[in-house]
């Protein structure tokens, strides 16, 4: 069963110097990113979620080498990534992209899509000329839900939707195997969010693709995820299939992202779940780093800091309370 | 009494060729104490409903209709008499809580601002005030948060900030624009609860702006659809989620990812956007995205009138029904 990942990743670690601005001095340095595992197996969605902040983004980024990790190794389909230089890095890019929430602020405004959506197509030398291209381009709009005659059209000309399948044909115009698409849909409105979200599922099944899935609505990322690793303060604190997850969530953490997020059934709603703001830019607490708002919080989650263990097939946790109960 | 009636009210902007009609025709009325929230995507017109109502819409302009609030038209005030009763009788929050905020003020001043103009208190009383607004909307130490700059609180807390601004002079009513939309839903649910706890004790009426449909099942009483500059649905929250009549209503709670069965990957669309206001398509706005529509839908613009289950509709679908 146990075939090999196609992302794997060990030990990432990456700290920051918190911004400083016109009033605040550069603090200390933190980790956005925390001695993190992660494997995606080909043709799998791993939905990555947890509150602003949580080093999702940082994590998404290093898998595909657009942040480099302090500590830590990421291989893809076998090859050590971090070790790749120059020419060799540029050839391996074009197995894997990122999708941005806002496609708008990575589209030069000046570019014609379609010469957004050819430009990887000529560094990566996939095509032979002009015609070869604008074919190209024509099929990719057509696969995204577009009019290939918008080629000639400026960015500012689009809606959000349609600016969002720019960005997915622009990620899959050079074949990639993985696609981190970093909260793709979560400045659409529900309608447009439903048609990406399809978009995005059925690139997915016809190109046999893996995308790391970054998104703050829970639910949609039960629908669509089959793995869900849920992130606070730059640690993993529990992953499972997303069905095990949704059924039963073990880490206080999770089951408070939960119970927060809204339902659309009419009636009054419990007390929120969850007090207290999510930890921002400072060094770690002692111990766990969620015990200052865990509502179950015992004396060891004040002194150390919980492993992540195996509690089932798949399913990891790092939580001294349930830790106890396996005791 | 309600204690605001908007009727046929219209809100235009200009744009190169045709005036944007981005509220065009749209009556509601606000009961004493209610929550009563306004959906839709976005650009169907929610902001700019919210803003006529305070006459904030530059550089649009309200060419038509009328707002009655507390007995008074507000459309015949003077500026004078509207600037005295933004902020004294009704109270805003915005998105965008942070771009809000003055930068280089303290967050009690900015609390206190509001109660030395319509309240004419010394600086001193303000503070003191403004301290107990801040305890008042759940900031956690106010005493100390009071002197604090807005880039030294998260978003949430610059949210309560907000509320505590709208809340200073005891409004009647409070309009709440997307008021959690950048937040963490966590963070949401918080604000959301407080919203709800400060309703209750402060008696409020609260005209909640959102896009999401989720926000307004657990804290709204009733329900204005919005699509295209028009109100095309109004109903209690119970009637509205338990048999939606307008099929844009369908399709927005449809395309929802908690609705319908979980292990279905692909969700139920609602196919196309909403329509460039400054040329809506004829006939009934939606009609060139809905999948029920028939012959009249493309020719007239259908009225809103009463629906099974109490509210209002404007579909010919459910006049179909209702003739037989
Ligand atoms: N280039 C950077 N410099 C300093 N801090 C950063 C930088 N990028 C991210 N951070 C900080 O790292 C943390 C994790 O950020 P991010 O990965 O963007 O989280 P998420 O995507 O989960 O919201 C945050 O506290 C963020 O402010
Ligand atoms: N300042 C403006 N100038 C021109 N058009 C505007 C302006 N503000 C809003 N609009 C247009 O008015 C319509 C309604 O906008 P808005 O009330 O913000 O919608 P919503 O709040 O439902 O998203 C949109 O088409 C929008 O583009
Ligand atoms: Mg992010
Ligand atoms: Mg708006």
């Amino acid at each position: 069963m146990s075939a090999d990942p196609l992302v794997r990743a060990r030990g990432l670690t990456k700290s920051f110097r918190p911004r400083g601005g016109l009033f605040r001095p550069r603090g200390p340095a933190f980790n956005a990113v925390d001695r993190v595992d992660l494997d995606v197996m080909a043709s799998e969605i791993v939905g990555l979620v947890g509150e602003s902040g949580s080093g999702k983004s940082t994590l998404g980024r290093i898998l595909i080498r657009l942040i480099e990790p302090d500590e830590g190794t990421v291989h893809f389909g076998g090859t050590d990534l971090l070790a790749l230089q120059g020419e060799e890095l540029r050839r391996n890019r074009r197995d894997f992209q990122i999708v941005f929430q806002d496609p708008y602020g990575s589209l030069n405004p000046r570019m014609k899509i379609g010469d957004a959506i050819g430009e990887p197509l000529t560094i990566h030398r996939l095509v032979d000329g002009r015609a070869q291209r604008d074919e190209r381009v024509a099929e990719l709009l057509d696969r995204v839900g577009l009019d290939p005659a918008m080629a000639t059209r400026y960015p500012h000309e689009f809606s959000g939707g349609q600016r969002q399948r720019v960005g997915i044909a622009r990620a899959i115009a050079c074949g990639p195997r993985f696609i981190v698409a970093d909260e793709p849909v979560s400045a659409l409105d529900a309608p447009v969010q439903a048609q990406i979200v399809n978009l995005l599922v059925d690139l997915q099944e016809q190109l046999g693709l893996s995308y790391l899935f970054i998104a703050h609505d829970l639910q949609l990322v039960r629908r669509i995820c089959q793995r869900v690793v849920v992130m606070y303060f730059g640690r993993v604190v529990e992953e499972a299939s997303a069905g095990e997850l949704y059924r039963e969530p073990r880490h206080p953490y999770t089951r408070a992202l939960l119970a927060a997020t809204p339902s659309i059934v009419p009636g009054r709603p419990a007390a929120p779940a969850l007090s207290g703001e999510p930890p921002s830019q400072t060094a770690a607490p002692e111990g766990c780093p969620f015990h200052p708002r865990c509502p179950e919080a015992i004396d060891d989650c004040r002194r150390r800091d919980p492993a992540l263990i195996r509690i089932g097939e798949g399913h990891r946790v790092a939580c001294h309370v349930v830790e106890k109960t396996l005791e | 009494m309600p204690l605001l009636e908007v009727s046929d009210l219209r809100v235009h902007y200009s744009a190169a060729d045709a005036p944007v009609r981005a509220v065009d025709g749209v009556s509601f009325s606000l009961q004493p104490g209610e929550t009563y929230a306004l959906v839709g995507e976005s650009g169907c017109g929610k902001t700019a409903t919210g803003l006529a109502l305070l006459r904030l819409v530059e550089p649009g302009r309200i060419v038509g209709g009328r707002i009655v609030f507390e007995g008074r038209d507000l459309l015949g005030l003077s500026e004078e008499e509207m600037r005295r009763l933004r902020g004294a009788r009704i109270g805003m929050v915005f998105q965008e809580a942070a771009a809000a905020l003055n930068p280089v003020m303290r967050i009690g001043a900015q609390v206190g601002e509001a109660l030395r103009i319509h309240r004419g208190m010394s600086r001193k009383e303000a503070h003191a005030e403004a301290v107990e607004l801040l305890r008042l909307v759940a900031l956690a130490d106010p005493e100390r948060q009071a002197r604090a700059y807005p880039h030294e609180l998260s978003g949430g807390m610059k949210q309560r900030v907000m509320l505590a601004i709208a809340l200073s002079c005891s409004p009647a009513l409070l309009i709440a624009d997307e008021p959690t939309t950048a937040l963490d839903v966590t963070i949401q649910a918080q604000i959301l609860a407080l919203l709800r706890e400060l309703r209750d004790e402060l008696s409020l009426t609260i005209l909640l702006i959102t896009h999401d449909l989720g926000v307004v099942a657990e804290n709204a009483d009733r329900v204005g659809v919005m699509y295209a500059g028009r109100l095309v649905e109004e109903a209690s929250v119970d009637a509205l989620f338990d048999k939606p009549e307008h099929p844009y209503t369908r399709g927005l709670l449809r395309a929802m990812p908690g609705a319908g069965p979980a292990d279905e990957r692909r969700l139920p669309t609602l196919p196309g956007t909403v329509p460039d206001p400054a040329h809506p398509p004829a006939g009934c706005r939606f009609h060139p995205r809905c999948s029920e529509r028939f012959e009249p839908c493309d020719a007239d613009e259908p009225e809103l009138s009463g629906r099974p289950g109490g509210g209002r509709v404007a579909c010919y679908l459910h006049r179909r029904e209702a003739v037989g």
